[in-house]
């Protein structure tokens, strides 16, 4: 049999376990983002949406339906993987990677598929969710679709790093907490940035999130703060940048080989 | 052709610690080979760098010639593990865990499925396949791992530890099974607290301690070179006036029915008895005080093994 052959088996493996996991424990990974997403429509959508108006000319409801979705797949692919990878090491049966003829790429990928899967279904549940609250629409399907699968991957590259770094529960809590949370609420799910002071306008401009949030939202409702060629460089170019770096861990062994 | 090839294998851990210094070790295919040595005498971490989760400092160590810093995949592809510690996902079915093992490994979906099945039934957990392996004994997770090692029917397979905690029938029915999965051509390196276990399974032995290996030997050399051994010997009648010795033989007085002999080489068990019958002593039945291979290892170690924790 050949290396590509035995490297396939692997990836699907992996990738095949990492979904059989967060499907199994469905009410702890499914459940929760849509009832969050149902309570935020039913809050700022339907209950005070009303009273804001309409925003960059789109009923408030409408407005926010693309960040909350966005919202729910970064969480969750970043959680599906930084979970997986830390309790893989926490329990030591990543060793079961780490003596098998597997190069650290085909580990990578698989964790990665996993947490794209989990984004996508998480996704896909808060998309069904809203219809609930708002009609859907979507000017650009495949833009829709491609940002979502960016995005997802982008995250569960980051919830991979802080999977290899993490030594503890409390390291794996830390970056969505601190870090991952206020991006998101920051990153334009809830306003336009054109309601914001010149300065914060700039500054938003740093905040990652913000393009993916503009881009997934210009796929739905053709409305973007910024210039989606803008938005789709800079989440490949993150893509590439922490691919780059998970790889490098990997191969390193950092967190895993003593 | 040699398994595993060890040479100048040295490493130092990030606070200066000293595992192994310059250690060499051959272990030939098909053999049954025993590595023993005490607590923090470096074995973990001498297993953990052939295995791929511990990196070596320098040195050089091949599996069937295949080094593993040059060819990984090639490496770890004739290599079975069966860690000290449980390393599965405990919230895994046990069919999972092992089919897991077997694509990591490359093997197709029906071949893992098959041998899943065999290696299960064989270690008699055929019924237990589909529940989570944390409902299961101790026993049961040790034979879940073994079953595990060997899903893509490794060349080399390192045991560590693998009785440990195991009841005695249970111990002597994964002898039998190691012993046949090593007839069939299956290399087999195993470390134990129990010596022996090493004793009856293993041709070599390699004692390593502090970081070096001490020997690494033939089983029968080694034993060869216990000058005197001890036994326990049950009297049939009360013992009286016992002397100090008979001939060459140191005796002791344990209490009214038993004795100790020392029996120095080149002397033999019928001399001894012969000797004991001129005292009018008749044995009724006798065992070893100690495992002949715990003996040598105390006097090249200076420490027990088992009290040591391996």
């Amino acid at each position: 049999m050949t290396r590509a052959r035995r490297y396939w088996i692997a990836y699907a493996t992996i990738t095949r376990r990492e979904i059989l996991r967060f499907a199994r424990i469905w009410v702890q990974t499914i459940v929760p983002p849509v009832i969050t997403v149902a309570l935020y429509f039913l809050i700022f959508g339907n209950l005070i949406g009303g009273r804001i108006g309409r925003m960059d000319g789109l009923p408030y409801v409408d407005f926010i339906m693309p960040g909350l979705i966005m919202m729910a797949i970064i969480t969750n692919s970043y959680a599906n993987v930084v979970s997986s990878f830390y309790g893989a090491k926490f329990a030591h049966h990543i060793e079961e990677m780490l003596v098998s003829p597997i190069p650290n790429l085909i580990i990578l990928l698989g964790y990665l598929s996993g947490g794209i899967a989990r984004g996508l279904a998480v996704g896909l549940a808060v998309t069904m969710t809203s219809l609930l609250f708002t009609e859907l629409r979507a000017d650009n399907i495949l833009l829709v679709m491609l940002v979502a699968l960016l995005t997802s991957a982008l995250f569960s590259l980051a919830g991979l790093i802080n999977g290899i770094f993490a030594q503890s529960f409390d390291d794996v809590s830390i970056i969505p907490t601190f870090v991952l949370t206020p991006l998101i609420y920051l990153g334009g799910i809830f306003y336009s940035i054109d309601l914001l002071p010149a300065f914060w306008q700039k500054l938003s401009l740093a905040n990652p999130i913000l393009y993916m949030i503009n881009s997934f939202r210009y796929g739905f409702l053709g409305v973007s703060d910024i210039d989606i060629r803008l938005a789709l460089a800079v989440i490949g170019g993150f893509i590439l940048l922490l691919f780059a770096v998970a790889m490098a861990l990997l191969n390193r062994g950092v967190g895993i080989r003593t | 052709m040699n398994a595993l090839e060890i040479r100048n294998l040295h490493k130092t851990y990030a606070n200066g610690f000293e595992a192994l210094k310059g250690i060499d070790l051959e272990v030939r295919e098909g053999e049954f080979f025993a590595l023993l040595g005490p607590n923090g005498a470096g074995k973990s971490t001498c297993i953990g760098i052939v295995s791929s989760l511990v990196r070596k400092t320098s040195g050089e160590v091949r599996i069937f010639g295949d080094a593993i810093d040059r060819d990984p995949i090639a490496a770890k592809s004739h290599l079975g593990v069966v860690p000290q510690e449980f390393n599965f996902n405990i919230f895994e079915p046990v069919e999972e865990i092992i089919a897991n093992q077997g694509g990591y490994q490359g093997v197709p979906p029906r071949q893992v499925r098959q041998r899943t099945e065999q290696l299960l039934r064989e270690l008699d957990l055929w019924d237990k396949r589909r529940i989570q392996a944390r409902e299961l004994s101790g026993g049961m997770k040790r034979r879940l791992m073994i079953a595990r090692a060997l899903i893509h029917r490794p060349r080399l397979l390192i045991l560590d530890e693998p009785t440990a905690g195991v009841d005695i029938e249970l111990r002597r029915s994964m002898w039998h099974y190691m012993r046949a999965i090593n007839e069939q051509g299956t290399t087999i390196i195993l470390t134990t607290h129990y010596l022996e276990e090493a004793e009856q399974m293993c041709r070599r032995v390699a004692i390593i301690d502090q970081g070096r290996i001490v020997t690494n030997d033939s089983m029968k050399h080694l034993l060869r070179q216990l000058d005197c051994e001890t036994f326990v010997l049950n009297a049939r009648e009360a013992i009286r006036g016992l002397p100090a010795s008979v001939g060459p033989f140191a005796l002791r007085r344990i209490d009214e029915h038993t004795l100790e002999a020392d029996l120095p080489k080149p002397h033999s068990l019928n001399e001894l008895m012969r000797a004991l019958d001129g005292l009018g002593i008749a044995i009724d039945s006798l065992r070893n005080k100690s495992n002949r291979l715990e003996e040598l290892f105390l006097r090249l170690t200076g420490k027990q093994l088992r009290e040591a924790g391996a």
